[in-house]
């Protein structure tokens, strides 16, 4: 298996990666004592390390050029096994009542730190599902989306702060507000495609966040807001475990809720218009939807999701400031959409599970994570560029009647 | 008029800066349809690179001028084989499927080349020496305007020139403008596609880190995190003039870097990065496809 000619391939690639790592990984200049560390070892690691892992990638490759072949040839839609489990009757009860026992009493289990961060991802599932929205079913590539999260952030701080607006309250009107930002950015890209597109939402969520840093009467600038108070239940007192708990139920709700409507809508008129308007936008027009309508729509729900889980972010952190909304917020919610797999909920859930848990869950490695977070963002797209769940496209199979022959036989 | 003048050249400089990358976002965007995130990326590390030669050089006691050339040239020739490896692992796998996957997987190697310097090297700002001397009939002028900023002009003209000969008369020119406009149909007339791509990405990458040395010993700091704020206003630039053009990415640089610089001397600096979208939003409302990019009708 490992002949003499795939062995010299792998040297060469060694060689190459020594090569190229060699200035910024061997030497080390202190510019203040003017002396140069010389690591040689680490050349040597990197040698050794790039002659495996070039084996491995080649044959990950030849293994998926192989699937890629047996798909073309049997001219089937392979269904991957997870998925198939998920469609099986047997599998599926059982499954869903372990999920919801296990939903239930993880915060009784664990500490109140692990529900913490289950709540953040929570809240990422949330506003992954609206942005699974504009950019899974409408295919309009939005880089600016937390821009919406940042909305709904500051209008439940603000309010709270001046007019003493509770989380019930703020919760609809941060989604509100999300909503007619969103119609407000939709309206003058309408015409764009593409990246012109991607690029104008990127310049809006930055818009939002600069003036929010530099407005300083109206958002107190890069110092924040703090002391947002946590979600009340009737009244009563709750202590920080208490109200932590309490909040990731809320949460579960939120986006049990937020499941069902995406759900719904996904096949109603107006989800299938979205698809079409993905799929091909002039063939879309011709078949009579209204276009201006269907973009706003995706804008403006998409908006509405982002701004209720800003709200449960400024409600869970109790501390906000402009620093919160950067632009990668929006690169890792748009990776929670497409390592997941664009246009499935079930794979917004998992992609949003992975991309939050895995970084919490790396800080053992601390130094190291985001460095394997970002590799790992490459392999999984290069081996699976679908996402972890592609959606399957639906398809109506007609098959020839077989009648006759069978009332032959009878 | 003075004050004017200033700005006018701060803007040029400016502009000089991000043409020097968007030319390598817009080179590769034209070609695969890819949004180059890890651009900014081969960017720093071109400067990085010069600076540990610069540093190497120095202590070995080279004269001046040598290690301006030899930091340059290593620079050039270290980033332009990130720039091929990186398209090699990231990209070429990912041809002919979705291009939000490439976007990902762009975005992945950004985030793993910003940590592999860091841990490879510092996260704290380092120094950049500035090598180009001072010259003496410019010494009256040095309020208005650096030795360092006009090496950056002249080097951004030449570029220009060599890149837009590059395109139109030489065969490999030719073949990257076939690949551009149909890659199925220039692949049966024979070109030889994977190199056309992995050419693009090599001259885009050397044009950065020539970039990244310069403006690095004119800003005189660098770190680990330079190249990413850097990418996206470069990025706003291409755009700007329309992406998949040379002579846009340069015109929208230049109009980003006098718009920003113009602002910030007369208006308000606190604004700056607000206006520079603002304006590219404007710009994109009215011109949907650029300064001077071509719009394509749709065909069903």
């Amino acid at each position: 298996m490992m002949s003499l000619q795939e062995i010299k391939k792998s040297f060469l690639v060694s060689l190459w990666f020594m090569f190229l790592t060699f200035p910024i990984m061997v030497i080390k200049v202190n510019t203040i004592e003017q002396t140069i560390d010389w690591r040689w070892w680490r050349m040597a690691g990197v040698g050794l390390g790039a002659f495996c892992l070039s084996f491995v990638w080649r044959y990950a490759m030849a293994r998926k050029e192989a699937g890629k072949k047996k798909a073309e040839d049997d001219n089937i839609v392979k269904v991957p096994l997870f998925q198939r489990l998920l469609s099986d009757r047997r599998f599926t009860i059982p499954g869903l009542v372990t999920s919801v026992a296990l939903v239930v009493i993880f915060p009784f289990v664990f500490s109140w730190y692990q529900t913490g961060i289950l709540i953040t991802a929570l809240i990422y599932v949330v506003v992954g599902l609206g942005l699974n929205i504009v950019v899974g079913l409408a295919g309009l590539l939005d880089l600016g989306y937390v821009a919406f999260y940042a909305v709904g952030a500051y209008s439940y701080a603000l309010l709270n702060y001046h007019f003493g607006v509770t989380f019930w309250m703020a919760l609809p009107i941060g989604g509100l507000l999300a909503m007619i930002f969103g119609i407000l950015l939709g309206f003058p890209v309408l015409r764009l495609r593409g990246d012109y597109l991607a690029i104008v939402t990127l310049g809006f969520g930055e818009i939002i966040r600069l003036v929010l840093e530099n407005w300083n009467e109206f958002s107190f600038g890069p110092s924040g807001i703090a002391n947002i108070p946590k979600p009340g239940l009737f009244g009563l007192k709750l202590s920080l475990q208490e109200s932590t708990i309490y909040l990731y139920f809320l949460m579960i709700g939120l986006a049990l809720m937020t499941i069902f409507v995406v759900r719904r809508l996904q096949d109603s008129r107006i989800g299938r218009a979205w698809i079409a308007l993905r799929e091909d936008e002039v063939a879309c027009q011709a078949m009579g939807i209204d276009k201006t309508r269907t973009k706003l729509s995706a804008f403006a729900l998409g908006a509405t999701w982002a701004g209720m889980g800003g709200v449960v972010f400024a409600a869970k952190t109790a501390f906000i400031n402009p620093a919160s909304f950067t632009i990668w917020e929006s690169v890792i919610i748009l990776c929670v959409v497409v390592l997941g797999g664009m246009g499935s909920i079930l794979g917004v859930i998992i992609g949003a599970l992975i991309l939050i848990l895995l970084p919490e869950y790396l800080r053992a490695f601390s130094e190291y994570r985001m460095l394997v977070f970002g590799a790992l963002l490459v392999v999984m797209m290069v081996f699976r560029p679908g996402g972890i769940i592609s959606g399957v496209r639906r398809i109506y199979h007609f098959e020839e009647p077989q009648q006759s022959t069978d009332n032959q036989k009878a | 008029m003075d004050y004017f003048f200033e700005l006018f050249l701060g803007g040029l400089t400016r502009g000089s800066i991000y043409a020097l990358i968007a030319l390598g976002y817009t080179m590769v965007y034209g070609i695969i349809e890819l949004i180059n995130f890890a651009h900014g990326e081969i960017y720093m590390i071109g400067a990085f690179t010069g600076l540990i030669v610069i540093s190497v050089l120095t202590f070995m006691g080279w004269p001046t001028l040598a290690i301006i050339v030899m930091a340059a040239l290593i620079a050039m020739i270290y980033s332009a084989a990130y720039g091929f490896t990186i398209e090699k692992i990231a990209y070429k796998p990912l041809r002919g499927s979705q291009r939000l996957s490439a976007l990902i997987s762009a975005i992945g190697m950004s985030l793993f080349l910003q940590n592999y310097v860091l841990l490879a090297q510092t996260s704290n700002f380092l120094p950049y020496p500035n090598l180009i001397p001072e010259w003496e009939w410019l010494k009256p002028y040095a309020h208005i305007v650096r030795p360092t900023e006009i090496v950056l002009y002249i080097s951004t003209a030449l570029v220009m020139v060599a890149l837009t000969y590059l395109i139109k008369f030489t065969r490999m020119g030719k073949a990257m403008r076939a690949v551009a406009q149909d890659q199925e149909m220039s692949m049966l007339v024979g070109v030889d596609v994977n190199r056309v791509i992995s050419f693009t990405f090599i001259v885009g990458s050397a044009i950065a880190a020539l970039g990244g040395v310069l403006v690095m010993s004119h800003i005189g700091q660098i770190n680990f995190y330079v190249g990413f704020i850097a990418g996206i206003k470069a990025f706003v630039a291409a755009v700007l003039g329309g992406i998949g053009s040379m002579p846009g990415a340069v015109l929208g640089s230049l109009v980003l870097g006098w718009t920003e610089s113009f602002f910030t001397g007369y208006i308000s600096s606190d604004y700056e990065d607000v206006f520079a979208f603002v304006f590219l939003v404007l710009i994109l409302i009215f011109r949907p496809a650029g300064l001077l990019g071509r719009s394509d009708t749709d065909k069903v």
